[in-house]
């Protein structure tokens, strides 16, 4: 028997009673994830709020867990970050440009590509492994600062390279072809054109990545770097000749995910307040590069039209 | 290897029969070769991990027989009869990645529906940021959330939950892998021709039926992609766990006790000082290839699946 136009209504009904139903449940999804979110944010700062004072940011570790501070670490966390930029970046962005604008089509690129795949997909502990085996033993740098930098240098490196490709597609064909319209040879035009356009897409991955390896904890415990350290490494600038050194990049260090991990794994929960302080160091100041590699993005998207 | 390819190239302008001055070639030549020799680095980079693994692991199996390793159902590395089976550590790490699983593959899948056929542009584009915010958080942060936030809460629910356990860090490890799982199948599912839809709307369905019985089926294999990386993800998870699930090698596949995962341990031997060529030393490397193979092999693939959808259309 045909149904009838009663039936059909019937039939309609219950299905859009369906899509509301879902869409609630999408909502709901969505909204418990903010909430997550937004429980971890303030779990950290019902706890560690109190103890985040100036002197908390200007004193080292200590026995007593009123007076211990984030000294080390922090400026721990900055020289090693100075040295994983300085190695990501360059590195990165070669090989970024490599990728799109001279590879030819063979087996070479094809084995980079997969590398690259590869590379993004490896736990980050592994990196720590290869530090450990490669860096600290085979070419004795140590547990220091330049272990650690160049270690999540590499660690970040994919992310660099894929957000350089990505960023160097974006521009249109038709400015390589008017460059070498003009007699422009291929470095030059990227030099020249490609890089300066895809300059804030190449920016943006680099806080991206600069951002995960702020927080980033297990390669650096794995070269052997969990040790108390209560003072800073030696200057990298002074006010005598010769101004700069290096001696820095071999001092023993903290970061700031090190000394958070310590004072977690300490029964004493006075310790666990410090580590809240810590924790929201840390989630702010990677939301805050988040945002600004976000708003980056959005601004180049906004100012270049084609 | 390197070099013949730079000879290639240096040689290809040529054969373009290009003009140019003879002071623009050295530099165009330096360039490129400083280009090759930063991409070569990802490869140098991938070798060198599989060196360092393979060698001190190979040393750690002239010491522990491999058929041991595969099939010894206790890891205690450090005790005065050390015995090193792998299996403990393994069922940890798939116990806890199950759990992140059990988690984040209904809520990462029904997001991913909800943001690619049912939510408003608008909406969409402000809350795909902020979800990745989500995997953004450092690790060590939802340790710390997973240990003193998760597991009390979790204790209200299930009575006698030991402190350390690992259905607390396998939600968490869950919640931070939605945002891969969401992301990557709201892809596939926006990649689905939008003349299926209009064909299925033509047939009466409604949009849930559209969404469910067309645009799933027709993205399966980017959504069960992003599945596998996913669990490639969690596997490798090291910070969360190290914290919250213990750190006792444990044969168990029941998420309420405490059990340590290959990461876990990597990190435990790690803290401690272990001598340079010690067997405990190496025993972190074998654990480690074994962890490096376990993550290459879910995300090798997972890359043939999600090249399947690529040819669909």
């Amino acid at each position: 028997m045909e149904p009838g136009t009663h039936d059909l209504r019937v039939l309609i009904g219950r299905q859009r009673l369906c899509d509301v139903l879902f869409e609630g449940l999408g909502a709901f999804m969505l909204l418990m994830s903010l909430f997550i979110l937004a429980a971890l944010f303030i779990n950290l700062a019902i706890e560690g709020l109190a103890r985040l004072q100036p002197d908390f940011f200007l004193d080292f570790p200590s026995r007593r867990a009123g007076q211990a501070g984030i000294l080390s670490a922090w400026v721990g966390s900055v020289l090693v970050m100075l040295v994983t930029a300085a190695a990501a970046l360059p590195v990165g962005v070669a090989a970024g440009i490599w990728l799109e604008e001279y590879a030819p089509k063979n087996w070479l690129t094809d084995v980079v590509e997969i590398n690259v795949t590869n590379l993004a997909g490896v736990p980050s502990i592994i990196y720590g492994l290869l530090a450990l085996g490669l860096l600290v033993h085979q070419f004795r740098l140590g547990e220091s600062i330049l272990t650690a930098g160049l270690t999540l240098g590499m660690m970040i490196l994919p992310v660099v390279i894929v957000s350089t490709r990505e960023a160097i597609r974006a521009v249109p064909q038709t400015i390589r072809e008017a460059a070498y319209g003009l007699g422009a040879s291929r470095w030059r035009v990227t030099r020249d054109h490609v890089l300066p356009y895809s300059v804030a897409g190449i920016l943006t991955g680099v806080i991206i990545g600069l951002s995960r390896a702020i927080g980033e904890t297990a390669p650096i415990i794995t070269i052997g770097a969990l040790t108390f350290i209560a003072f800073l490494p030696p200057a990298p600038v002074s006010a005598v000749p010769p101004f700069i050194n290096f001696e820095w990049l071999s001092s023993p260090f903290t970061v700031l995910p090190i000394q958070m991990f310590n004072w977690i794994s300490r029964p004493d929960p006075a310790f666990q307040s410090n580590a809240a302080a810590a924790g929201l160091v840390l989630v702010i100041l990677t939301l805050f590069m988040n945002a600004m590699a976000i708003w980056l993005r959005y601004r180049a998207r906004k100012r270049i039209k084609w | 290897m390197s070099a013949s390819a730079v000879k290639n190239a240096t040689a290809l302008p040529g054969r373009r029969g290009l003009r140019r001055s003879r002071l623009a070639r050295p530099s165009e030549f330096v360039a490129e070769s400083l280009l090759l020799f930063a991409a070569l680095s990802a490869v140098a980079i991938t070798l060198g991990i599989v060196f360092i693994l393979v060698r001190e692991s190979a040393a750690f199996f002239t010491h522990v027989p491999i058929v041991d390793f595969l099939t010894d159902i206790q890891w205690t590395p450090l005790f005065e009869s050390p015995r090193y089976g792998i299996l403990p550590l393994l069922a940890g790490t798939l116990t806890v990645s199950l759990v992140a699983l059990a988690f984040a593959v209904p809520v990462g899948t029904i997001t991913a529906v909800y943001l690619s056929e049912f939510a408003s542009p608008r909406l969409r584009e402000t809350v795909k940021p902020v979800l990745e915010l989500l995997s953004g958080v450092p690790t060590v942060v939802f340790g710390y959330f997973a240990l003193l936030f998760v597991t009390p809460l979790l204790q209200k629910l299930v009575p006698g939950l030991p402190g350390f356990n690992m259905l607390g860090p396998g939600i968490v490890i869950g919640i931070m892998i939605v945002p891969y799982i969401s992301s990557l199948s709201e892809d596939a599912m926006r990649a689905v021709p939008m003349h299926l839809r209009e064909a299925s709307f033509a047939m009466g369905a409604s949009r849930l039926q559209t969404a469910v019985r067309v645009v799933l089926p027709a993205a399966t294999s980017g959504v069960v992609a992003s599945y596998i990386l996913a669990v490639s993800r969690a596997v490798g998870e090291t910070m969360v766990v190290a914290i919250a699930a213990g750190q006792q090698p444990n044969l168990t596949f029941d998420p309420t006790e405490a059990a340590a995962t290959i990461t876990a341990f990597i990190v435990q031997v790690a803290m401690g000082d272990l001598p340079h060529g010690s067997i405990g030393y190496q025993s972190i490397f074998a654990a480690g290839l074994t962890l490096f193979l376990l993550t290459l092999s879910f995300n090798v693939l997972g890359w043939f699946v999600r090249r399947r959808y690529r040819e669909a259309y």
